[in-house]
């Protein structure tokens, strides 16, 4: 039934997408909310929050400033906090309740600029799509406002990763080592949007050559790039042994073409019958399928439950939005490579491999997840 | 390798020395940010208490998400289901009948029939004009044998009337109908943990030849339901008052508050009101209360001069505490707390008296966010509270929630006790406050 699961657990929201993409860049984000908002994400989705310090707030929004529509309180409470903490950029986000009484975030934005002098955002969040959503928003709104500047490209081939966060890859190496394989492949490294890069790095990001997007909460700012600087894009994330180095051709065809490309949905599992299954966010799990095409043989679909173009998905993958339609996939593929949430619906007859993705299952299995970069696939298919 | 990104150091605004704070709210509300102590307890937790029962969590992804790894952390996943809120819910007409139809849809695929279900809504359905009362008839008429306990999950109404803790802890003993009371038999009502047996409390309780009962001890549906029967209601925390109250009106029953206090007179007279309720002659006390002080001198013994932290977190009465452990020559040099319990004025006077450089320090002003893990260097600190603990970057704490169970003389000892443990051994501070729920199991 959709809208309804019995044991299986949700995505994170876009608020937790928009706090995840905005941690490291220096920035106040503020989401407009009680409480519920800021402590699951900085519970459950952030695995940087006791660490590594970042401006993350909430509004501690009450039902008679709702109702009321007291504005005012929010744009003197970011502003004092601004006046305080001196922040790059404000980002401003709503949880369902501003939603339904029709918060104006842009404009609350503006007035906040207006009185602080700091660059102000209103993001369109209300806690409902996932954190794709607000990851994408909320990188676009800052690449839009900071990333001006047609800067001469590099000498060497270089490149900017757009789409990291914890939420797809975890804090385990993963990150790290695109990084160490773009190198490897003849690439400099730009910018990395938005995990171990500052505002000033990916300011820069119009001397790259090419873009890799290892997430589609990445695209909108990859095609911002495009249209901007004519940089081309290239989806998908150097996972297993063999698809890493198509990966890296592809990112050396669009520099040179400048045409994009998505090699991880070069696949067709269409007429495979019965094949693995991988459900989770489509570049990751696209890529993940083919490599695992690549390197064992063995066909793969991925299964979206998430927002995703029509274009990141390959012939044969298949949207997904409630339990009962991820049971039903599970219970017709091979076996199924999953968060160890989805286990509860896999029929015991059907092989599951554990594969923890933190924007699913949060800290619960962090201390098992893979750094699948680069490397050998570490399951006998 | 910790990292900081703008080395504020002004704390102005987020902390006041409390000869200068106001009471009961010390500081300016604005911004918040959420230090990563998880050990209180949310209504998850508290929900789980009810054996037998499954959660149903009505609401947007955004809250959906936090209420069910919660259950997840605590291994409970099999107890914890869902109906996520989409946006056009709200203009379809579809709000009330997507929850019907989803719970119904949900208790039917249960591999066992709970026995009861507790259904929460949230901030948007009351927001929108849900009709809860709608909903529960309907699902009452489908499964006559499963009682539906209407629960709220609604931060944004915290200021408007009971807290989201406050309304759960009431909502917790819903089921219970009016029943004629059982002879000497009595509840401990809105606690998460049980209470020391050791303490005044239960052994009054139990040495007058009641029965005590409390939800944290009940194994079976039936267990918790006979607690209906009980002829006496006593309740000990703030957040736990409503409750009794509502039970005292509903059942008919007597409710006795019996707050818990730091403060020896207050001990005292609680525990005399108890023992004229149970209809016992009040004990000599004097014993107990030496017992409590030569604790607490012991315990400044080993402890000497090292500053002592305390949050809000550790117990309602924080401000209290503060108070009893100055009175005793402790060196209690801050008390992070956002706001005070009006119950808290006369010890909020004392301290004031007794020390008046000592700290208020908020947790949720924004200039918090930079003033964890020890940065303002403090040198040795024993913190009495997770938050206290992550703030002054200490290894020496006390890891207690919401009292810990201690109470009475008794509690004030055993907190001396814990205090000392504290000091002589170190924990590991990061990877034990981020535990949700403390005293939960946890997968992490």
């Amino acid at each position: 039934m959709k809208q309804t699961a019995r044991i299986i657990s949700i995505h994170a929201a876009d608020t937790s997408g928009v706090c995840s993409m905005l941690y490291e860049l220096g920035g106040m984000v503020v989401v407009h909310d009680a409480s519920g908002c800021n402590s699951t994400y900085s519970t459950h989705d952030e695995p940087r929050w006791y660490r590594q310090d970042s401006m993350i707030y909430i509004s501690a929004l009450t039902e008679t400033d709702a109702i009321l529509g007291n504005d005012e309180k929010l744009i003197a409470d970011v502003a004092a906090a601004a006046r305080d903490l001196s922040p790059r950029f404000i980002a401003l986000c709503g949880a369902p309740v501003p939603l339904l009484a029709g918060t104006d975030f842009p404009a609350v934005a503006a007035e906040i600029e207006a009185r602080t002098g700091i660059p102000a955002f209103g993001l369109h969040t209300g806690g409902i799509r996932s954190y794709l959503a607000g990851a994408s928003e909320a990188l676009e709104a800052v690449m839009s406002h900071f990333c001006t500047d047609s800067l001469p490209r590099t000498a060497a081939p270089s490149v900017n990763i757009i789409g990291a966060t914890p939420l797809d890859f975890s804090v385990n190496g993963m990150v790290e080592s695109m990084i160490e394989w773009l190198k490897r492949s003849g690439f400099e490294l730009v910018s990395c949007m938005a995990m171990g890069s500052t505002l000033d790095d990916i300011r820069r990001a119009s001397v790259a050559h090419v873009n890799l997007v290892v997430s589609s909460c990445g695209i909108a700012t990859a095609e911002l790039l495009r249209k901007r600087f004519g940089t081309p894009w290239v989806a998908g994330v150097p996972v297993g042994e063999r698809f890493p180095a198509v990966l890296a051709s592809a990112l050396k065809t669009a520099a040179e073409t400048g045409a994009c490309a998505l090699p991880c949905a070069e696949r067709d599992a269409s007429g495979s019958g019965k094949t693995l299954v991988i459900p989770g966010e489509s570049i990751f799990s696209g890529s993940l399928a083919r490599a695992i095409e690549l390197d064992a043989g063995v066909p793969c679909r991925v299964l979206c439950p998430l927002e995703a173009e029509d274009r990141l998905l390959a012939p044969g993958d298949l949207r997904i939005s409630d339990e009962d339609e991820v049971a039903a996939a599970f219970a017709e593929a091979s076996g199924v490579i999953a968060d160890p949430m989805y286990a509860p619906v896999c029929p015991p007859d059907v092989p599951f491999i554990r594969l923890p993705h933190e924007a699913f299952s949060g800290r619960c299995y962090r201390k098992e997840t893979l750094n699948l970069i680069d490397r050998p696939l570490p399951w006998r298919l | 390798m910790l990292k900081r990104i703008n080395g504020q150091d002004d704390m102005t605004g987020a902390e006041v020395a409390i000869r200068d704070a106001d009471f009961p709210l010390p500081f300016v509300s604005g911004l918040e940010y959420n230090a990563p102590a998880r050990g209180l307890w949310n209504i998850v937790h508290t929900g789980m208490l009810v054996p037998e029962s499954h959660q149903v969590f009505a609401c947007a992804r955004g809250c959906l998400r936090g209420v069910i790894l919660t259950a997840a952390e605590m291994l409970e996943m099999g107890r914890m289901s869902w109906v996520s809120v989409e946006k056009n819910d709200f203009f379809d007409g579809s709000l009330e009948r997507n929850i019907v139809d989803g719970t119904a849809e949900i208790v039917r695929k249960l591999p066992h029939k709970p026995r009861a279900v507790l259904l929460f809504i949230s901030c948007v359905h009351l927001f929108a004009g849900c009709d809860f009362e709608a909903i529960l008839n309907e699902l009452r008429a489908e499964f006559p044998d499963i009682d539906f306990i209407d629960c709220y999950m609604n931060p944004t109404m915290r200021k408007s009337g009971l807290t989201p803790d406050q309304l759960m802890r009431r909502q917790l003993y819903a089921p219970f109908a009016p029943c004629p009371a059982e002879p000497k038999t009595m509840n401990l009502i809105g606690n998460d943990r049980p209470t020391d047996d050791s303490s005044e409390l239960v052994k009054l309780i139990k040495t007058a030849g009641w029965e005590l009962r409390d939800i944290t001890l009940c194994r079976t549906y039936d267990e918790y339901l006979r607690m209906a029967k009980s002829a006496l209601e006593i309740t000990y925390l703030p957040t736990a008052k409503a409750s009794g109250d509502a039970l005292e009106k509903r059942l008919g029953r007597k409710h006795l508050y019996l707050p818990l206090s730091y403060d020896f007179d207050e001990i005292e007279r609680n525990l005399n009101l108890l023992a004229d309720a149970l209809g016992v002659a009040a004990p000599d006390w004097s014993e107990a209360k030496r017992n409590a002080l030569r604790a607490l001198e012991h315990a400044k013994e080993i402890i000497g001069d090292t500053p002592v932290e305390i949050d809000y977190t550790a117990t309602p009465r924080h401000i209290g505490l503060a108070a009893l452990l100055a009175e005793h020559g402790f060196n209690v040099t801050r008390v992070y707390t956002d706001a005070m319990i009006e119950e808290e004025r006369p010890a909020f006077e004392r301290l004031r008296t007794l020390a008046p450089d000592l700290l208020l320090t908020a947790t949720v002003h924004p200039k918090m966010r930079f003033a964890g893990k020890g940065v303002h260097e403090r040198g040795d600190v024993l913190a009495i509270g997770q938050k206290a603990a992550y703030f002054s970057g200490t290894k020496h704490f006390v890891n207690i929630v919401s009292g810990g169970g201690m109470y009475g003389f008794d509690g004030v000892a055993r907190l001396a006790e814990r205090m000392i443990e504290a000091a002589t051994h170190e924990q590991d501070t990061e990877v034990v406050i981020q535990h949700k729920g403390l005293g939960c199991r946890s997968c992490l």
